[in-house]
């Protein structure tokens, strides 16, 4: 299973990718593992730009032919931008977790919070791979 | 947890395991969408082992399940099979079923997983105290899978080189195969046979369709294709709580049939039948892009709360949710607009008529 080494993980199966110009972005999606036990995504609910998200608390929700998952927001903050791509091509969170499948990006409050996220390597170990 | 003689199948070709009424069953190997398109466009493989396989026999045998059963059972030819259904003496559903006539005084049926002990209760219930009728329950000693859509026929005489060919709900004995029995029939839409083999012999036989080219199939596929087609699911669209008229299987019902005579429940739907239905089954599609419909979900009229989804999904054929949901009656009229509440946001939806999917060329002989 693919763990990209430069992002951050939470144990709920997001990622978190560091906005390489701005220190208060970050760029949030789901998992390599996280989408292929979801198999097939159908929909994908993304929050609206400007709205506040909790850390830990349901952010998103992707929906498979078998079942819909909520998407937890990793860090507290406000959302920035979500991928306008998904509504009309919802498999690009199969096809491309990390890259075209992206979620939303969000501009953080905590960002010591980062400190309590997975490195690559513990969420390895958490996935068993 | 029961295990079905074809697991180590499942789990050597990465099955996800599920439990399913009790049994550890897959619900996909690599996609159900994936596994759903090659049920409609080539052929797929399930396995059906949780099924329970009853046989009733005796001299009575027919007259007895005429009682029990709402199709005619007089009609079958030995060698034929017909869906029915079995209902409690308030006319709710027990289960529904294909019933077959395998000798002139044996008949075999099919019957849901979920129900398999309750339906046997019921079963020996009934049984009268006199006769010599005997039920058996073989669930435990069978495999069963389905083979399904358009090159099922071309695969399944690659492994089977002797069989003969059947017509749709035909039932048959395997040539050099013990106990075994194989019927032209499925849960999909698409042609296709039921195959039930003793467990020995299940796993090879299994091996032998999927390196013919038929694609393992998981329960998910399963649902999308039955709900595809509009075939009702025991426990989800039918239940004790709602009788076949509503359901719309009235085709099913011989009620004013002179050769049926009396049946459980017939008193009951002969009141309903006369009064009329209040409540519906009524297959539902989502107007616009939205989420997959799934049971339970709330179906509304303006702010008038008209009931709950029993059966949805995603359509792979139609790129769209579709459903069933018993409504009541005045709202069950074709392109009547309704919304559905998915996490606080309404979505439109419009009933439509069965089968959602609609073959565009007659390839199967369903």
């Amino acid at each position: 299973m693919n763990v990209p080494h430069d992002l951050l993980y939470a144990t709920t199966h997001e990622w978190i990718r560091r906005d390489p110009s701005d220190a208060t972005i970050v760029t949030v999606g789901i998992t390599d593992h996280a989408q292929a036990e979801l198999s097939d995504v159908v929909f994908v609910e993304l929050p609206k730009i400007g709205a506040a998200l909790t850390a830990s608390a349901p952010a998103a929700v992707v929906e498979s032919v078998k079942a819909a998952s909520d998407i937890y927001s990793p860090l507290t903050g406000s959302v920035t931008g979500v991928n306008e791509a998904l509504p009309s091509n919802p498999a690009l969170v199969n096809s491309d977790p990390f890259g075209e499948g992206w979620l939303f990006k969000m501009c953080m409050s905590t960002p010591e919070e980062l400190d309590s996220l997975l490195s690559p390597e513990a969420y390895s170990t958490q996935i068993g791979s | 947890m029961k295990h079905s003689p074809l697991e180590p199948a499942h789990r050597e070709a990465g099955g996800r395991m599920i439990d399913f009424a009790g049994w550890s069953m897959p619900v996909y190997y690599t996609s159900i969408k994936e596994e759903h398109e090659a049920v409609r466009s080539s052929a797929g493989i399930f396995d059906v082992s949780h099924m329970g396989e009853v046989f009733v026999s005796g001299e009575q045998a027919s007259q007895w399940l005429e009682t029990l059963f709402t199709n005619r059972v007089g009609k079958l030819a030995v060698g034929r099979g017909q869906y029915t259904i079995m209902l409690n003496h308030e006319g709710g559903v027990i289960d529904d079923l294909i019933l077959y006539r395998t000798k002139e005084n044996e008949f075999f049926f099919v019957i849901n997983a979920a129900r398999l002990e309750e339906d046997v209760t019921w079963l020996n219930k009934e049984l009268p105290h006199e006769g010599a009728l005997i039920v058996e329950n073989k669930s435990e000693m069978l495999a069963a899978f389905a083979l399904q859509g358009p090159k099922a026929e071309e695969i399944l005489t690659k492994v089977l080189p002797d069989f003969k060919p059947l017509k749709r709900n035909e039932i048959a004995p395997i040539a050099g195969y013990q106990s075994a029995l194989i019927a032209r029939t499925g849960y999909t839409g698409e042609d296709g046979f039921e195959i039930f083999v003793t467990k020995e012999d299940g796993l090879t036989l299994w091996q032998s369709f999927v390196a013919a080219g038929a694609k393992p199939c998981g329960l998910g596929a399963r649902d999308t294709l039955r709900l595809e087609m509009g075939y009702p699911l025991n426990g989800s669209d039918l239940s004790m709580e709602r009788t076949p008229l509503e359901a719309g299987l009235e085709k099913f019902v011989a009620l004013h049939d002179p050769l049926k005579g009396e049946f459980i429940g017939r008193a009951v739907l002969k009141q309903q039948s006369a009064l009329g239905v209040t409540q519906r089954l009524t297959p539902l599609q989502l107007c616009e892009e939205g989420p997959p419909l799934r049971s339970h979900y709330q179906i509304y009229s303006g702010e008038e709360l008209l009931g709950e989804i029993s059966s949805g999904a995603f359509s792979p054929s139609l790129g769209k949710g579709i459903a069933m949901a018993y409504l009541p009656i005045e709202f069950t009229k074709l392109e009547t607009f309704l919304e559905i509440d998915i996490r606080g946001k309404r979505y439109k939806a419009v009933v439509t008529t069965l089968p959602f999917y609609k073959k565009i060329s007659p390839s199967s002989k369903v």
